[in-house]
């Protein structure tokens, strides 16, 4: 699976955290997440994820956007990721991943959406 | 059924750094070499509740951790609200220096973690000869910044919950939750604006390039010790201080990261334990 297909099953491995759509009650935001070249289009209310568009869409606008290389997220989100490589600003401190737009949303829920960019790391344990 | 007690006691200590009374709060237990010990920025001395409590440890070093002026239960000096808390290597040495000199400590060995560790490498740069050795973790003489300190004190960004998610990822994978969250708990804690203040002197005032060539490891033994999950302090800078030091001891830990003493205890001991015993029977 690559890490697209992966990031791809997100709506699920949320919709089966209830204690992470919890601590993500106060936001409402709409976000990008790129996973190498495949950008995803995150609309999040409440904590819970309400759609994931995958590929391109025009003229989407998005109030901030998480880009990290195929690498970048695939190393992430191993079972015991390496140093240096296990952590979403581990990724941006070595140049492979990055933000852009109003973080304010982002640091104001910064574990949650920490928390939500390592679910993928999830799958290897339930096939 | 008789209280269960753990073995440290916890005082408040009067004394003067640079002339200004403060109030500082420490935690003690064990007889023997003194054992001071420094809380990484944004937390305070109860990263150190297990070495505190480890008879392994107490039974031959009296440790004392105390919580800096502005952390934990060490209250800011009167006019604090007049302020912004900034630390700086001069009022960062000079609170150390009070402490020992307070608590009439004989050559203590100093330990610090982080900014407690860069610190240690300017108490060997500047002050060797009061101490009998200096362990220094999750140190360098420099590291790069990976993000913006503004974000740390603002009115729209939870001052807590953002030092304590940005610091979580230095917490090594392999780290029991309920450390982990112990030591995130402590970053939630934290006074605002302090975090931020100690970063001033980790990222603007304590840049030690160049000078770590000057410490003399013979008149007081250097111990470097990095855990490998460390992005902040990574093993590289450790080693590359390490480089520049001779006669230093330098070891990268594994499986730990950036709070090697609070997210895993048991972990950290394997690597302390060997340190204090050739520093006790040198």
């Amino acid at each position: 699976m690559s890490p697209a297909d992966r990031f791809a099953r997100l709506p699920d491995l949320l919709a089966d955290d209830p204690d992470l759509v919890r601590r993500g009650r106060w936001l409402n935001v709409e976000c990008r997440v790129d996973i190498g070249a495949e950008p995803f289009h995150l609309v999040l209310k409440e904590g819970a994820l309400v759609s994931l568009d995958r590929g391109p869409r025009l003229m989407r606008s998005t109030v901030f956007t998480v880009r990290g290389t195929d690498e970048a997220w695939g190393k992430h989100w191993e079972k015991v990721p390496a140093p240096g490589w296990h952590d979403l600003f581990a990724l941006t401190k070595r140049g492979v991943a990055s933000f852009e737009g109003d973080l304010r949303p982002l640091l104001q829920n910064l574990q949650y959406f920490k928390d939500l960019l390592a679910l993928p790391r999830r799958l290897q344990e339930t096939g | 059924m008789a209280p269960v007690l753990d073995p440290m006691v916890g005082r408040y200590v009067q004394l003067e750094i640079d002339g200004v009374p403060h109030r500082v709060y420490f935690e003690e237990a064990g007889n023997g070499i003194p054992l001071v010990c420094l809380h990484t920025a944004g937390a305070d001395g109860r990263q150190f509740r297990h070495l505190l409590a480890d008879p392994e440890v107490t039974r031959r070093y009296r440790v004392l951790a105390f919580d800096m002026p502005w952390h934990g239960k060490s209250t800011p000096p009167d006019g604090w609200e007049k302020t912004e808390y900034r630390l700086t290597t001069a009022s960062y040495t000079a609170a150390i220096r009070a402490f020992c000199k307070a608590m009439e400590l004989d050559r203590p060995v100093v330990m610090g973690c982080s900014i407690g560790g860069r610190i240690v490498l300017n108490l060997a740069i500047a002050h060797a000869a009061e101490f009998r050795a200096l362990i220094a973790l999750e140190a360098a003489d420099f590291q790069q910044p990976w993000y913006d300190t503004a974000w740390l004190h603002r009115p729209d960004v939870h001052g807590g919950e953002v030092c304590a998610a940005l610091i979580s990822g230095l917490v090594a994978p392999q780290a029991p939750p309920v450390s982990r969250h112990e030591t995130l708990w402590m970053y939630m804690q934290g006074g605002p604006g302090v975090f931020k203040g100690d970063l001033y002197f980790y990222r603007v005032d304590g840049d030690l390039r160049d000078k770590v060539k000057t410490i003399d490891t013979k008149s007081c033994p250097l111990y470097l010790l990095t855990g490998q999950y460390d992005f902040s302090c990574t093993a590289e800078d450790t080693l590359r201080t390490a480089g520049q030091i001779p006669g230093v001891h330098v070891q990268v830990m594994k499986e730990l990261g950036h709070f090697p003493m609070s997210e895993n205890p048991a972990k950290f001991r394997e690597y302390i334990l060997p340190v204090l015993e050739k520093i006790a029977t040198a």
